[in-house]
């Protein structure tokens, strides 16, 4: 794995008695995106904090920038920039203040790292906001901030750990435009994220994590293949009607997944796999007598492929 | 190959970086000065505090407290205690500042940066050294407009400078060791009030000898009261006695579990 920036093989974590990572593989080629998908607890911050050398695995082996986490802590941190999930920049300095602290930090010498927090204000679009206490900034801006510090030394590897989460669009936005910059200057970087839509615009690959386990990576386009070409929403008129036809559709079912049920809004969501798939569902469900009062048919989105593995993972 | 690159790289590194370990320090305690300056109950605690507990014993306390068998006046008997709470006071919020850092997510941005570990708590004690030395001689200076009349010759001073200062790394290191114990900011400003609490049951608000029993004996043999008995007969120019030795063992005694414990706990708290 010669040009991998990251690799994981078999990380595990427990606190206490609660296993976090239970094996969790990974690989990131130099110069492209994966996105670490997944819901609250599912490891991604563990993962994280174990390939940034802030936290020892109990298991498994990672190599970061060819460095081994554990026995070479020191060059893997030379090498690395952490935005972690709460912004970690001083608050009662200015903006200007913080990066110049890192980039002393670093021992960059007096005068470039003033050159360098200007540069990096620039690039961040801070400029104006330079002399403000970071604490007065706004939430967008303190992760610029934020992301600014970890580019303080120009690392080639990036871990940014929900670096859009709590962000208003608008930021959000602009995060992405910061990010694709970052990734196409040459740099590595593996994000996590709760979204799927941060997933499917940024990565190049989406490893989905559930339970401390990977349960999928592949590129996105793939992923969402993997859902079949369109997806099926069915509105039942009779809420007694969903779980039948999820029984009925369970033992006609082609391949037997994708197939979830939403008693409360009466909807039956499946994968289709070509038009005379489609016929076939209706058929049997007009043959068992349920009445569909509204059928939606649409190209699947990662949610789809989210809740489907998550689901099946637990 | 990349073993030995890397293996290289730490055992040149700290050779390398002694003379950037001191520019670390000195950036980090920069760092925790401009906190001070710009948090105003800070700033408060620092100036305004000294001055309030100085006016507040010698004018309102004053009064109707006795001496006893010292035959002092009272400025010249409680302005040793009182100089020694404006310092211990702020030392003792060091907690606060080490445990905002550790609960704020701060230390994961120093973690991941190329100093050592001991820099960020070792910034704190000496931020705290600076601004409550400082403090100090802020209370001294009141009490002097208050009529305090120290007769220390330039052969007292030193010492007394070396007690204050003393003291103040005592609790400075004492204060980084409970808050990184006790990992939130509220927890850590109880430290404050048990700092507060020594100097009042002491020999240095009111003599010792006329305190009940158990109080007395206890206000006999904590380590204030030493402190404040070496200070005062320096600041007076009178016998220091024992008392300057024991004051002194015990200022090494906090200095030498605070720094250890301090160190174990950040060690503990920024690992696995």
């Amino acid at each position: 794995m010669r040009d991998a920036a990251i690799h994981a093989r078999g990380l595990r974590k427990s606190f206490g008695a609660t296993q976090v990572l239970d094996g969790v593989d990974l690989t990131v080629p130099a110069g492209s995106l994966l996105a670490l998908l997944g819901p609250n607890g599912s490891g991604k911050t563990t993962t994280v904090r174990i390939l940034a050398t802030l936290l020892a695995p109990d298991g498994g082996t990672a190599a970061v920038g060819g460095h081994d986490v554990v026995r070479e802590g020191a060059a893997v941190r030379r090498s690395i920039g952490l935005t972690a999930q709460h912004a970690t920049v001083d608050d009662l300095l200015t903006g200007k203040e913080n990066l110049e602290l890192f980039a002393g930090l670093y021992h960059l010498g007096r005068r470039a790292a003033r050159r360098r927090a200007a540069e990096l204000l620039d690039r961040f679009d801070l400029t104006t906001a330079a002399d403000r206490l970071a604490g007065t900034y706004s939430g967008g801006m303190r992760r610029r901030l934020d992301l600014a510090a970890s580019m303080v030394a120009a690392p080639r590897i990036l871990f940014l750990d929900e670096p859009t989460t709590g962000l208003d669009p608008r930021s959000r936005a602009e995060l992405w435009t910061v990010i694709r910059e970052l990734l196409a200057s040459g740099t590595t970087i593996l994000l996590t994220t709760q979204y799927l839509e941060e997933a499917d615009r940024l990565a190049d690959r989406i490893a989905v994590i559930h339970g401390g386990r990977i349960v999928a990576d592949d590129a996105p386009a793939a992923l969402k293949h993997q859902m079949g070409s369109e997806r099926l929403t069915l509105r039942l008129a009779r809420p007694e009607d969903v779980s039948r036809a999820g029984a009925a559709l369970s033992a006609g079912a082609e391949d037997g997944t994708g197939i979830r049920l939403d008693a409360d809004t009466r909807e039956v969501a499946l994968a289709v796999h070509d038009p005379d798939h489609l016929r076939r569902t209706l058929d049997l469900l007009h043959r068992e007598g349920i009445t569909v009062e509204q059928a939606d048919l649409r190209t699947p989105t990662l949610d789809d492929v989210f809740f489907e593995l998550t689901e099946a993972a637990a | 190959m990349s073993t030995t690159t890397a293996s290289t790289d730490l055992d040149t590194a700290p050779a390398a970086s002694r003379g950037a370990a001191a520019g670390d320090l000195r950036r980090l305690v920069v760092r925790a000065l401009r906190h001070e300056v710009r948090t105003p109950d800070a700033l408060i605690v620092n100036i305004a505090l000294p001055a309030i507990i100085m006016i507040l014993f010698v004018y309102v306390f004053g009064g109707a407290i006795t001496t006893g068998s010292s035959g002092l006046d009272y400025i010249d008997f409680v302005v040793p205690a009182v100089l020694l709470m404006a310092g211990g006071y702020g030392a003792a919020l060091t907690a606060v500042n080490v445990a905002e850092d550790m609960t704020r997510g701060m230390i994961d941005r120093f973690r991941t940066l190329p100093i050592g570990g001991w820099a960020v708590p070792a910034s704190h004690v000496a931020a705290s050294l600076l601004r409550n030395v400082l403090a100090t001689a802020l209370a001294l200076a009141v009490a002097v407009a208050l009529g305090f009349r120290p007769r220390a010759t330039p052969a007292d001073w030193a010492p007394a400078l070396a007690l204050v200062t003393g003291y103040v790394l005592a609790v400075s290191a004492l204060a980084v060791a409970w808050g990184l114990l006790v990992r939130s900011s509220q927890a850590a400003g109880v430290f404050s009030f048990v700092v507060m609490f020594f100097p009042y049951v002491s020999d240095g608000v009111v003599p010792a000898e006329t305190m009940p029993g158990p109080l007395r004996s206890f206000a006999e043999h904590q380590p204030v009261t030493p402190v404040v008995e070496a200070l005062r007969a320096l600041l007076l120019d009178r016998p220091v006695g024992d008392a300057g030795w024991i004051a002194a063992a015990w200022l090494c005694a906090g200095v030498l579990a605070g720094v250890p414990a301090a160190a174990v706990l950040f060690r503990r708290r920024t690992s696995a």
